[in-house]
């Protein structure tokens, strides 16, 4: 936005020039924003679009390189959160910033604490002041329980308790929906609604269209750093327009892909269950098939089930009951190693700290799963100039930067070429199985596309990828066939209408290819719905691109299959 | 950036730096407390070079500790610090002393004898912390110290048993001298020749068995599909993990062949250096901490301990000339290879402090 | 055989030492520093207690020059662990070099090179004329009822703990982690001080070499057995001090049912198996020797 607004006691936040950079990478440039007092005001944007540093500058975590931040219209230096805090300024962050150990009362009082002139902590004056906000609000918590003991919903109460211990009047929440259930999110957006009617003032950073819809009066899109637009919430602002706005960085696939053929089934995980690491059940009975020349797309909201599958199957984890096949052959509960010599290859969701070793050159890097072969080592002595050229080979194929590496620690790459080096590494495997997990996470729009179009190539030569990702965009972007784990369990299967091969073409030609993209995949229920909601779905068919990825997002967030067909009908 | 600013942010000068600023450190203390320090640094030195004798000395006082250094950096490439060396060191020591008194072959094999059931005792105990750790995720730095204290007791116990107690000393009976590895007497080539002064000394083989040893370890970590293993375990247990490598079994035996190395460096003891024999002690002899110190200085390079095992010995023999000379308390010497290893521990910051000082001086050329 | 109250009274003497030590191993990893250096500072304490006291001949004086020279000692520690990143085992294992190093090093210059300091005249006092039980013994049972309130009950104590837990979180409530964790890995300096001062004012009367001889270690231990917690620390130290009591009385006598080395040796069995037991069961500080720095995102 080009027009400036004036600075005035009107807005809780105004921000001025607003510049970061994190070494060589500028995360925000010259940004401008305004936030009305006594509303709702979302920040809409991609992973990396810079919302949460924008944030983050704001409560004093980071400071900005450049620029001013004026709070009711007066200039205000905040450079540490006890600054913010001062300023009346709350924030809920994405990883809750809880003490587990502690009880609820201890969390919100830390920092804050009401003592006696002796530094002895008076507990029944804050717990009364406590139930005072919390009534008010119609917070209700346990104020003894500890916090490792409580739900993930009443987490994220003690956060925003703690904020309004502290008298906060603006409020920032960091990606608040992420990991809480349907009923959650209405709670929650019952509660900062109710913030508005006391002029407090809330900042809810998201990626979701969704919650803004439901939620916000204003909201701003950032991409790349930058301020594209700022809009008001009505009835008619249209998911698409700001989906527009948000991902136009998300582009088709320039691969052609050949027609959807799959071949045998390669993965075959059957009625599995396994205890995740609080020894709780995280996957329960959970079944899925991937055939060869098929990419299978896990959608979901993190921490349903996602790690736990993906450790089972690559052997890191203890399978309790169930099996887990690779071309026919049983392989839970054997080794890590044992998995890879069935000929399965994993594209790690953090490539920093498990998909390499950052301190071995690219060269030790890129015979890590297979030093073992007789090419790579012989009676025990490994051969340093094999491995050598092996690693040039890849730096080649795969153009990874700069292109003289193999010789220099991994850890000199840039985020993306790490990430190439990893997924030339796992491809070189020449695998039956690829499990790629968030493969794209955190890289920029270039690499992110490389990644896709290399994924797509694989399976068009045959081999079966397994892909877990939170971006339901990507997902439904590359994958021929989606499910959607939720709380462990499989909710069920959609096939891509592959045989729409041409329709997808010529759709690229077009300028909203992203979005109408979309409208490709069609819903072949699979087999285990009912006649009834085929046909409730066939019948919105004019909706079908909504409906996809809403219906998708509903399941992700825990709706039924059942609810929803009555929803639409 | 510039060849001087690269070559000031290579580990190497840090470590130069490090022993720099240990030496200015204890300078400082020695004008406080009124010593000269030329003359001090001049003891040093003429203490460990004016005589063959003195060289050959200081090799025999590093010998163990070149050992326990190599053992200490084989456990580092693993991730493992193995705080339990001195431990392993102990039990190595009773185990030479009892086999070297009990059993009484002929030289050669009475010597390997020794000498496998030091390095057999030293790697149970390792293999003990190893399983620990990997098993049940115990702390190898505190079950080491726990490991330490317990060998300590043990070994006090086992030299006032009567069998191997020497009456009036609180020391045990000199092992067999079958399994002695001093070479004087094979040296009588030299007597008179300017190396005679060396025959004074206990010359013995062990010198050599740690070169081996070093430059073996060296091979094993830098050339071989076990050293690929543990140096990946080392710096990212998952990344190791998930590429199929057994980090239970590598830790286990890392540790294991980590304790063996520092018992072996107990028998050599025994066996080569008088009086041939275990004492009681309430506290260590260090052998074990000091191969800590000597694989910090080495940045954990099995060679490289050779050399920081060598300057580290020299610091130690030098010592008690300073003591004999100037009258200085030979402690100075700890407090320099404290201070040493306290800048170790902090190398972090050199480069940093180096990136922050040519930012500077650019902006100044700039403006 | 030793009549009950001795055993009584010599466990507790024996303890003192070891509880302030741990108690002060408490402070600083509960705000999430490693300290291994302890036996250091207790040494350096116990040097500069004893030496305080001789030229003084005030044993009060010496007790807090004990603490003071373990406080400074501390402050090495602390500076590289908190702003220098440093790795808090190698600072550790400095300290124990610095500490002895220097305390024999001044003892030599101090004392016409010897190596033990001249014999102090007045101890500290016991608590009641005629009793057998040393003032350093109530003090240590007072500290720890102290430092469990303070933790409890404080702030302070709130603080610390929260700091030892989770870093960021502290942070982000606009507490000062890096104040919080110098204070008190320097306070943990001045217990180790104050511990060492304890063993040479109270129960030998002289330092050298071997006055402290482990016990730093031994208060780890009894701060791992004690779980972290202060009054639990206590207790696991008056079961140390026992121990190390039996194997001292059962030495001197010729019929033992027990051999002492079993007794030398059961405290550090018994941290191990504490480590193995609690195997998963997070009872150490989660924060405990991760250096804490801003995350870049």
């Amino acid at each position: 936005m080009s027009l400036e607004t004036q600075i005035s006691p009107k807005y809780a936040v105004q921000m001025r020039g607003i510049l970061k950079s994190f070494g060589a990478k500028k995360v925000l440039s010259e940004f401008n924003i305004d936030i009305k007092k006594g509303t709702v005001h979302a920040l809409l944007g991609e992973n990396g679009a810079g919302k949460s540093t924008l944030m983050n500058i704001l409560y004093g975590l980071h400071r900005a390189d450049c620029g001013k931040i004026f709070l009711n219209g007066k200039a205000t230096n905040i450079r540490s959160p006890a600054d913010a805090i001062k300023n009346k300024i709350g924030m809920v962050h994405q990883h809750f910033m809880l003490i587990d150990k502690f009880t609820v009362l201890e969390n919100v009082i830390l920092g804050n604490e009401t003592t006696n002139k002796f530094g002895i902590l008076n507990i029944k004056k804050a717990r009364d002041r406590i139930l005072k906000v919390s009534r008010k609000h119609g917070l209700n918590i346990d104020l003894d329980a500890k916090v490792e003991d409580i739900s993930v919903g009443m987490q994220q109460r003690v956060e925003i308790l703690k904020a309004l211990y502290r008298d906060a009047d603006i409020l920032i929440f960091d990606e608040p929906t992420a990991v809480l259930s349907p009923a959650e999110i209405e709670d929650f957006i019952r509660i900062i609604r109710k913030f508005i009617l006391e002029d407090k003032t809330v900042i809810i950073v998201t990626h979701k269209l969704r919650e803004i819809m439901n939620s916000a009066d204003k909201c701003t899109i950032i991409r790349s750093g930058i301020n594209v637009d700022t809009l008001d919430i009505t009835e008619k602002t249209c998911q698409k327009d700001l989906a527009q706005g948000m991902i136009c960085s998300f582009t088709g696939s320039n691969v052609k892909r050949d027609k959807f053929n799959p071949g045998n089934v390669v993965l075959r995980v059957k009625n599995l269950n396994t205890k995740n690491e609080k020894k709780v059940l995280a996957l329960k009975n959970f079944s899925l098939e991937v055939r060869a020349g098929e990419i299978l797309g896990v959608a979901g909201v993190d921490g349903n089930g996602q790690k736990e599958l993906v450790d089972s199957i690559t052997g890191l984890l203890k399978v309790e009951s169930g099996t887990i096949e690779i071309n026919g052959k049983q392989i839970q509960n054997t080794s890590p190693r044992n998995v890879l010599d069935n000929k399965v290859s994993i594209i790690h969701e953090d490539r920093s700290k498990v998909g390499l070793i950052l301190d071995y050159t690219v060269a030790e890097n890129s015979v890590i799963t297979k030093y073992r072969s007789a090419n790579f080592s012989k009676h025990g002595i490994l051969k340093r100039k094999s491995i050598r050229s092996f690693a040039k080979n890849l730096i080649e194929k795969y153009n990874i930067k700069p292109n003289n590496c193999a010789n220099i620690p991994a850890r000199n790459l840039s985020g993306g070429n790490q990430q190439k080096l990893a997924i030339a590494r796992e491809i070189s495997n020449e695998p039956d199985l690829l499990i790629a997990v968030q493969p794209t996470r955190g890289l920029d729009i270039g690499a992110v596309e490389h990644v896709h179009n290399v994924l797509i190539e694989e399976r068009s030569k045959g081999r079966a990828i397994l892909l877990i990702s939170l971006e339901i965009d990507e997902i439904l972007q590359i994958s021929d066939t989606v499910c959607v784990i939720y709380n462990g369990c499989n909710l069920g299967e959609f096939d891509r209408n592959a045989a729409d091969g041409k329709k997808v073409t010529n759709k690229k030609k077009s300028d909203k290819r992203t979005l109408d993209e979309k409208e490709t995949i069609s819903k072949k229920e699979s087999d285990k719905t009912t006649p009834d909601e085929k046909e409730t779905i066939n019948k919105k068919e004019s909706d079908k691109r909504i409906l996809d990825e809403k219906e998708i997002g509903f399941l992700m967030m825990g709706g039924r299959k059942n609810d929803y067909s009555r929803k639409i009908s | 950036m510039t060849t001087v600013e690269k070559f000031l942010k290579k580990p190497i000068f840090s470590l130069i730096f490090s022993v720099l600023l240990g030496f200015l450190v204890s300078s400082i203390i020695l004008v406080i407390t009124g010593y000269s320090v030329p003359d001090v640094l001049q003891s040093l030195f003429e203490g460990v070079f004016s005589r063959p004798r003195h060289m050959a000395n200081v090799i025999i006082k590093s010998t163990p500790i070149i050992l326990t250094g190599v053992s200490i950096a084989l456990a580092f490439k693993a991730g493992l610090f193995n705080m339990g060396a001195e431990g392993q060191f102990i039990l190595g020591s009773v185990a030479a002393l009892i086999t070297g008194s009990i059993l009484d072959l002929p030289p050669v094999l009475q010597v390997l004898a020794i000498i496998v059931s030091g390095i057999i005792a030293g790697a149970l105990l390792g293999a003990l912390t190893g399983f620990l750790k990997s098993k049940f995720g115990a702390h190898e730095v505190i079950t080491g110290i726990m490991f330490n204290w317990m060998a300590l007791h043990f070994s006090n116990f086992i030299v006032n048993l009567k069998e191997f107690h020497k009456p009036n000393s609180a020391s045990t009976f000199p092992i067999k001298s079958s399994g002695f590895t001093g070479i004087r007497s094979n040296l009588g080539f030299l007597k008179d020749t300017s190396f005679s002064d060396i025959l004074k000394t206990e010359v013995n083989l062990g010198i050599i068995i740690a070169v081996i040893v070093a430059i073996f370890m060296s091979i094993v970590i830098n050339k071989t599909k076990k050293g690929y293993e543990i140096c990946a375990i080392g710096l990212n247990e998952k990344a190791a993990e998930s590429a199929g490598m057994n980090v239970f079994k590598n830790i286990i035996q890392v540790m294991t062949v980590s304790g063996g190395i520092s018992g072996l460096a107990a028998a050599l003891m025994v066996t080569g250096i008088s009086p041939h024999s275990v004492s009681a002690s309430t506290n260590f002899e260090n052998n074990g901490f000091n191969g800590l110190a000597v694989a910090l200085i080495a940045s954990n390079s099995p060679i490289g301990c050779i050399f920081s095992g060598l300057f580290f010995g020299g610091l130690l023999y030098g010592g008690r000339s300073v003591q004999a000379d100037v009258g200085t308390p030979s402690e100075i010497i700890n407090i320099i290879i404290g201070v040493i290893i306290f800048f170790v521990a902090i190398a972090k910051i050199f480069p940093l402090v180096v990136s922050k000082f040519s930012k500077k001086n650019c902006e100044e050329n700039h403006a | 055989m030793p009549s009950l109250l001795f055993i009584l009274s010599a466990t507790l003497m024996y303890s003192a030492p070891l509880v302030f030590a741990a108690l002060g191993g408490v402070i600083s990893e509960r705000s999430g520093v490693i300290n291994i250096g302890i036996e250091g500072m207790m040494v350096i304490g116990a040097f500069a207690a004893t030496t305080t006291a001789h030229f003084t001949g005030n044993p009060w004086l010496g007790f807090v020059f004990g603490g003071l020279a373990g406080g400074i000692l501390a402050l090495l520690h602390a500076v590289a662990c908190v702003f220098l990143k440093a790795d808090q085992t190698i600072s550790g294992v400095a300290m124990n070099l610095i500490g002895p190093g220097l305390s024999m090093f001044l003892c030599g210059v101090l004392f016409d090179g010897n190596s033990t300091t001249t014999p102090i005249k007045n101890k500290l006092p016991k608590i009641l004329v005629g009793s057998d039980i040393d003032i350093a013994s109530l003090m240590s049972l007072l500290l720890s009822v102290l430092i469990w309130f303070v933790f409890s009950s404080t702030k302070w104590g709130l603080r610390v703990r929260a700091v030892g837990e989770n870093p960021a979180a502290a942070d982000s409530l606009g507490i000062s982690v890096s104040k919080i964790r110098v204070f008190s890995v320097i306070l943990s300096g001045i217990l180790a001080g104050f511990g060492g001062s304890a063993i040479t004012l109270g129960i030998v009367t002289q330092f050298s070499s071997s006055c402290v001889a482990g016990q730093g270690f031994m208060a780890l231990s009894a701060l791992i057995f004690g779980k972290w917690k202060p009054f639990n620390t206590y207790l696991a130290c008056l079961f140390f001090g026992f121990a190390q009591v039996l194997s001292i009385t059962l030495n001197s006598g010729s019929e033992s049912v027990l051999p002492p080395v079993i007794l030398a040796i059961l405290p550090y069995l018994l941290t191990i198996s504490v480590l193995i037991f609690f195997v998963g069961k997070s009872v150490a500080p989660k924060a405990n020797g991760v250096p804490y720095e801003k995350s870049m995102l």
